[in-house]
């Protein structure tokens, strides 16, 4: 699902926040990114989201070599990933129901086709009964679970997330994590970054570390499992 | 190799839901959710304007009087040019004869003058029925009773078949030297006089025109540009859910169209206020003239084709932000 060959990214002024980074996430795989903060966890959800264009090296997305990305087709591109934030991003002018309908506004589903869709994302995440509330009313445990519902939406083949307990207490990140694991139970590829050691050692799922924009652990595994 | 596997990839996200047998319907399902689109975007940024009434009422005012001003001194240009060509049409030349002229020497000079070729008809208006004429319509009919002669002279009145202004003006110094011709008068400097201030007012206004249609779009843009930053958030959170420029440009565009559109309706109505509030001294003068000037107004067509540029100006000022200040707008 997620390739990356050789992979660095500098930044302007000379920064190098990855280098050489090579890793394979399999389809329907869930694994964790860790590191310290600055070690490049975003950078390289930002590289898989093309928010950024690696310096050197290949990402390969479904396939797909991201360096032969136009401009035009990055859209598109990007449907297929759903991504969640560590402040959740949400639109507070609109309610939760339209929040969770923006992806599929955007991918043009008629509103009968959008509302069905939209009604089992918000029933997954436990917020049916919230639909019609301004997202600044609910609590951030429910702010960050409507994020959620809308990276999902549109039935993704990947969920990425940046941080998405940096700011739940344990039980509600525990509740978070449960979710995603769901979501990968029903053949979701998810990768989360995150800091919070001690709730990425209780899931038993791969962890990749980054230490100063390097891979110190778990890239391999795949790799050498694969070959 | 790698484009059609692309553009395969770019279907999945609308068709993981459909049969397989449905992979025909989809251009036209893209053509009804691009419609769907636009309907709600559309209605979504009017909502959005009558939101803030108070400060759309302002743009919306300020595009009416850009569009109004120009406008409403075209009209006005009309129907002075109007009252010129009825001028023109009954253009005729006067010829003024000799105050001693006889009766047999001015039959003999409209003998003459009808069979000029760039001659069409002749009128004489002899010493006593200018005299006559004169007591009718100038109110001094008592002050010249008192006088012992006639001191008007005869006139023949003729009607030159042209309107070339080169060839009138050889005709009127030709028929100056005729015999017995006291002079000849014949409006022509002061009709070209008049077509030479019409057409530099046209000029003036057209550029005035084309100033204020500029402003207009820049006023648009520029309240575009705040709008754009206003929803700065709401544009990066679209991008990364996979909104296409056309996407994020869309309501930024129907913004600038219903300024635009609101400008150009507030303009039509200022105007026909304005028609309406000259209508009382139009019609007085109109009634000196013996009723040949009738005033030009705003058609229903010209209504709708102000409307139609307002909408198009306001479009395109919004265009020209969204080209500036949108592509500026990226996740980071």
């Amino acid at each position: 699902m997620i390739k990356f060959d050789a992979v660095s990214k500098r930044y302007p002024g000379g920064h190098e926040a990855l280098s050489n980074i090579s890793f394979h996430l399999e389809k329907a795989d869930f694994a964790f990114l860790t590191g310290h903060s600055g070690a490049g966890k975003s950078t390289l959800l930002k590289l898989i989201m093309q928010m950024e264009k690696a310096s050197s090296g290949q990402v390969f997305v479904n396939g797909q070599n991201l360096n032969r990305l136009s401009r035009r087709q990055l859209p598109y591109f990007r449907r297929n990933i759903g991504l969640v934030f560590q402040d959740h991003q949400l639109l507070f002018d609109r309610s939760v129901f339209e929040n969770v309908a923006l992806p599929l506004q955007i991918a043009g589903f008629d509103s009968r086709d959008a509302g069905r869709r939209v009604r089992a994302a918000l029933d997954k995440v436990g917020l049916l009964k919230k639909e019609n509330q301004n997202p600044i009313a609910l609590s951030g445990g429910e702010q960050q679970r409507v994020g959620i519902a809308r990276a999902v939406v549109n039935k993704p083949d990947l969920l990425l997330a940046d941080e998405p307990t940096g700011n739940l207490d344990p039980l509600l990140s525990a509740e978070i994590m449960e979710l995603f694991e769901e979501f990968n139970r029903v053949g979701v590829s998810v990768l989360i970054a995150s800091h919070d050691l001690s709730l990425i050692a209780k899931l038993r799922h791969r962890i990749l570390t980054l230490d100063h924009g390097r891979m110190i652990q778990g890239a391999t595994e795949k790799i050498v499992s694969d070959s | 190799m790698a484009a059609p596997k692309k553009a395969s990839k770019l279907k999945k996200p609308v068709q993981t839901e459909k049969p397989k047998h449905q992979k025909s319907l989809r251009s036209s399902n893209r053509v009804s959710a691009l419609l769907r689109s636009h309907q709600l975007v559309a209605v979504d940024s009017l909502d959005r304007l009558f939101a803030t009434a108070a400060a759309s009422a302002l743009t919306w005012t300020m595009i009416a009087i850009a569009i109004a001003l120009p406008l409403f001194l075209f009209i006005v240009l009309q129907n002075l040019q109007q009252f010129g060509s009825n001028i023109d049409e009954t253009t005729q030349i006067s010829i003024y004869m000799e105050l001693d002229s006889s009766d047999a020497e001015l039959l003999a000079a409209q003998t003459a003058l009808n069979s000029h070729p760039a001659i069409s008809g002749s009128e004489i208006i002899s010493q006593a029925q200018a005299l006559e004429e004169f007591q009718a319509l100038s109110g001094f009919g008592d002050a010249l009773s008192g006088l012992n002669e006639n001191p008007l002279p005869a006139v023949i009145v003729v009607t030159p078949n042209t309107d070339v202004i080169e060839q009138l003006r050889a005709l009127v110094s030709e028929l100056a030297d005729l015999d017995n011709v006291d002079s000849v008068q014949y409006d022509l400097d002061w009709l070209q006089r008049l077509y030479g201030i019409l057409n530099l007012a046209q000029r003036l206004i057209i550029m005035l025109g084309v100033l204020l249609a500029f402003g207009v779009a820049l006023v648009v843009g520029n309240t575009v540009r705040l709008a754009i930053e206003n929803r700065r958030d709401e544009i990066v959170v679209v991008k990364l859910v996979g909104g296409t420029d056309s996407f994020v440009a869309r309501p930024f565009l129907y913004t600038g169209l219903w300024y635009g559109v609101g400008g150009g309706i507030l303009a039509t109505v200022l105007v026909l206020l304005a028609q309406f509030f000259m209508q009382g001294p139009v019609s007085q003068l109109a009634d000196l003239y013996n009723g040949e000037f009738s005033l030009i107004r705003l058609s229903l067509n010209d209504i709708f084709n102000v409307i139609l540029l307002g909408g198009f100006l306001g479009w395109f000022g919004a265009w020209l932000s969204v080209l500036r200040h949108l592509k500026a707008i990226e996740p980071r």
